[in-house]
């Protein structure tokens, strides 16, 4: 019927312009409010909501009082509104459609009670099925859910059988009713826009304090976008003028940005043609779209390149790559030989306690990894060294300190380890090393010592 | 003997140029090197307590320990130039400063000169060394560049042997430029190597010198001197020296006074002989 055919039948009648998109939104703000009952809350379109207070309603006083509650916050909002808890979603959907209404708020199916036989006399269209497959069930002669325990299940399914759809399917509605088989929900999460604003003291007329404004507007912004892992796609500031005139200028990025300076520069090409008239006294900047856009590290590169690694970055980035026993420091330990004075230890480690060396002991500031074997020259066997031959090369030695006699750790070593006469020596050219003379003659450990070079001094 | 021919003529064509231009272009001849008078020379030469150079190369042979006991010394000088200066991080008394020191050593280097030995060490550097041991020149220059990019450390020192090639003209200009923008001073030996191309401020050549007699034991090896020429810096004309470390600062002296183990270098072989210092 068209509607100037209404209205030739029925002068006062009342008309209003559907608007399907203004009512799902609509439903979508019902659905977060009613979240006041209960955690979850879905959206059932076009005119139902689902709530799970499974839990949550005892904190009413009882299903029955929550369900008071709701009546009387319904009608407080001029809403009519049909309610019914069950156990199953199914359940609470053909009670609230197809159930008793008796006027104290909604049917209430309790988790024990046998929802086949108390549910067996609602209609086929409480199993909220598609029109086609309601005409055909009607055809069939099922009229009530009760109607289908009558016939084989087997029957049914044969029927049905290819039909996937819930809403197609008579079978999977019924086990769905009756919590056979699991129905999610698809919840409705509230997400609030990112906003920030400035409500100023004294309202602004001119544009670089706008500016400023917008700065810190945009700062404070990629702030609060940084804080949700977000970027924003498009933004919306709003300018509220002393007078009570608002203006809106919106901007929309190609990508989700949270770049402070990137923002102000896009604003600041709109903002041009803006009146202030008697001054602007709030400014508002509004994502009204917001993508994610994940949080970036921070270049750790980049920090060590202004400001350089600490030292245990260092270290650790030696010993990734060159392993652990290459980066080491020297530490002291308790023996008199030379080299076993000095033992190596993580780089870090605290130091050992350790003993004062005495300070008239001269030592080399290198230490060969293995003494070497030198050919030396001497007056006398136990006497000074006159000449070496060391790596081909020979050594006129000029000047002598020693000897330094070492001996052998013998609560260690075997007794036949020969003690040790350090020297040490400088040559004509100035080079100076750590020689010494392994053995004395006639100690009964062997026959004539041989000479060894184990350090270089500085 | 044909450029022979012709650089007289070239020179004469210079002059008629320089001539006929007016003004500034006149001048350029006093800026070239061959003007420089000898009060610019002097006060352009190097001295201890000079920090410019954050990157030095120290050339020497690997049978003796003189270019790792150089490089301390020098380092230990700018530290304390520093220190005295009060700029940087070591603008504290030297002894307060405990940042770490890097000491980098290729492994041929290791075997051919020797680890450091910590008791035959400068005091103020035995506790603070953390010894690399880099397997291949490569890893050694990773190393070495790592420790120059660490804020935490007072300098670097590496030991490399040779030539190598990953050791070019690209990977020295790294160096500098690293040590230079975190204020690191790395001091690289260089044993047994040729003179090739490099970024290094200052180019040293160190070879021990005979020491000063000391005072007590005239028959015992002194304090530490080294024989050092400065072939190429940027900052300072080449010269040479004698330097010596006795353990509190570095003195120098021009080579044409070297000692041959005459007596005469035993009062700077002993700074706190304040007998001989007196006089009497």
């Amino acid at each position: 019927m068209m509607l100037a055919d209404a209205r030739t039948l029925c002068p006062h009648l009342k008309v209003a312009i559907s608007d399907p998109a203004g009512d799902l939104d609509f439903l979508e703000r019902l659905a977060i409010w009613a979240q006041r009952w209960g955690p979850w809350s879905a959206l059932d379109p076009p005119d139902g909501l689902l709530v799970d207070i499974s839990a949550a309603s005892h904190l009413f006083g009882g299903e029955r009082a929550l369900l008071a509650d709701l009546q009387q916050r319904f009608a407080a909002r001029g809403l009519a509104v049909r309610s019914a808890i069950a156990p199953t979603a199914g359940a609470a959907w053909a009670l609230a459609h197809h159930g008793p209404c008796d006027g104290r708020g909604g049917a209430i199916l309790a988790a024990q009670d046998d929802a086949r036989a108390l549910l067996a006399d609602l209609p086929m269209a409480a199993l909220r099925l598609d029109d086609d497959v309601l005409t055909v069930l009607r055809r069939l002669g099922l009229k009530r859910l009760g109607d289908m325990d009558g016939i084989g299940r087997d029957a049914i399914m044969r029927r049905f059988r290819n039909r996937r759809s819930p809403a197609a399917n008579p079978l999977i509605r019924m086990d769905q009713l009756l919590g056979g088989v699991p129905e999610p929900l698809l919840p409705v999460v509230p997400t609030d826009m990112p906003m920030v604003q400035r409500r100023l003291v004294e309202p602004i007329r001119h544009r670089d304090l706008l500016d400023q404004v917008l700065r810190d507007l945009s700062q404070d912004m990629a702030r609060t976008l940084e804080g949700r892992g977000e970027g924003a796609r498009r933004l919306e500031l709003g300018l509220w003028r002393v007078d009570g005139e608002v203006v809106v200028r919106r901007l929309e990025m190609a990508a989700a940005t949270r770049e402070a300076d990137h923002i102000c520069r896009l604003f600041a090409a709109r903002l041009d043609d803006v009146d202030a008239g008697f001054g602007i006294e709030t400014v508002r900047l509004r994502a009204s779209w917001t993508e994610g856009l994940s949080l970036e590290q921070g270049d750790l590169d980049k920090a060590a390149e202004e400001h350089g690694t600490s030292l245990a970055a260092c270290i650790d980035r030696l010993t990734v790559r060159l392993g652990t026993d290459a980066v080491r420091r020297p530490v002291p330990h308790a023996s008199h030989i030379p080299e076993r004075a000095q033992r190596w230890q993580p780089p870090l480690a605290p130091e050992p306690p350790s003993q004062g060396q005495l300070a008239f002991h001269a030592r080399p500031l290198k230490m060969l990894d293995r003494a070497e074997a030198i050919a030396v020259l001497y007056a006398t066997p136990d006497g000074f060294p006159r000449q070496f031959r060391w790596r081909g090369q020979v050594h006129e030695v000029c000047r002598v300190e020693g000897p330094e006699r070492i001996a052998p750790e013998w609560w260690r070593e075997r007794s036949t380890v020969r003690l040790r006469d350090y020297y040490r020596i400088e040559d004509r050219q100035g080079r100076r090393y750590w020689i010494y003379r392994h053995g004395i003659i006639g100690d009964g450990r062997g026959g004539v010592p041989d000479w060894y070079l184990q350090g270089l001094c500085a | 003997m044909k450029n022979a021919a012709e650089t007289p003529s070239n020179h004469h064509a210079l002059a008629r140029l320089c001539s006929s231009l007016p003004g500034n272009f006149t001048q350029l001849s006093a800026l070239s090197p061959d003007h420089d008078t000898d009060s610019d020379r002097a006060a352009r030469q190097w001295r201890p307590g000079s920090t410019g150079a954050l990157h030095s190369e120290i050339f020497a042979c690997g049978n003796e320990a003189a270019g790792a006991g150089m490089a301390l010394s020098l380092a230990l000088d700018a530290m304390r130039a520093a220190a005295r200066d009060g700029n940087g991080p070591a603008a504290a008394a030297p002894s307060d400063d405990q940042r770490a020191i890097l000491w980098v050593q290729e492994r041929a280097a290791a075997k051919r000169g020797g680890y450091p030995y910590r008791p035959g060490m400068p005091p103020d550097l035995q506790r603070r060394v953390i010894h690399v041991l880099a397997e291949k020149p490569k890893d050694a220059l990773f190393a070495l560049e790592e420790g120059v990019r660490c804020r935490d450390l007072a300098f670097v020192i590496g030991e490399i042997v040779g030539n190598p090639q990953v050791l070019d003209f690209t990977a020295s200009r790294r160096l500098s430029l690293a040590a230079e923008h975190h204020g690191v001073p790395l001091w690289l030996v260089r044993i047994d190597a040729r003179r090739d191309l490099s970024s290094a401020r200052m180019r040293w050549d160190a070879r021990s010198a005979p020491s000063p007699r000391p005072r007590w034991n005239r028959d015992a090896p002194g304090t530490p001197g080294w024989h050092a020429s400065l072939f190429r810096s940027r900052i300072h004309p080449p010269a040479e020296w004698i330097m010596r470390d006795d353990g509190y600062r570095l003195d120098v002296e021009p080579p044409a006074r070297q000692h041959t183990g005459a007596g005469q270098g035993s009062g700077q072989a002993n700074p706190v002989d304040l007998v001989r210092a007196a006089g009497d």
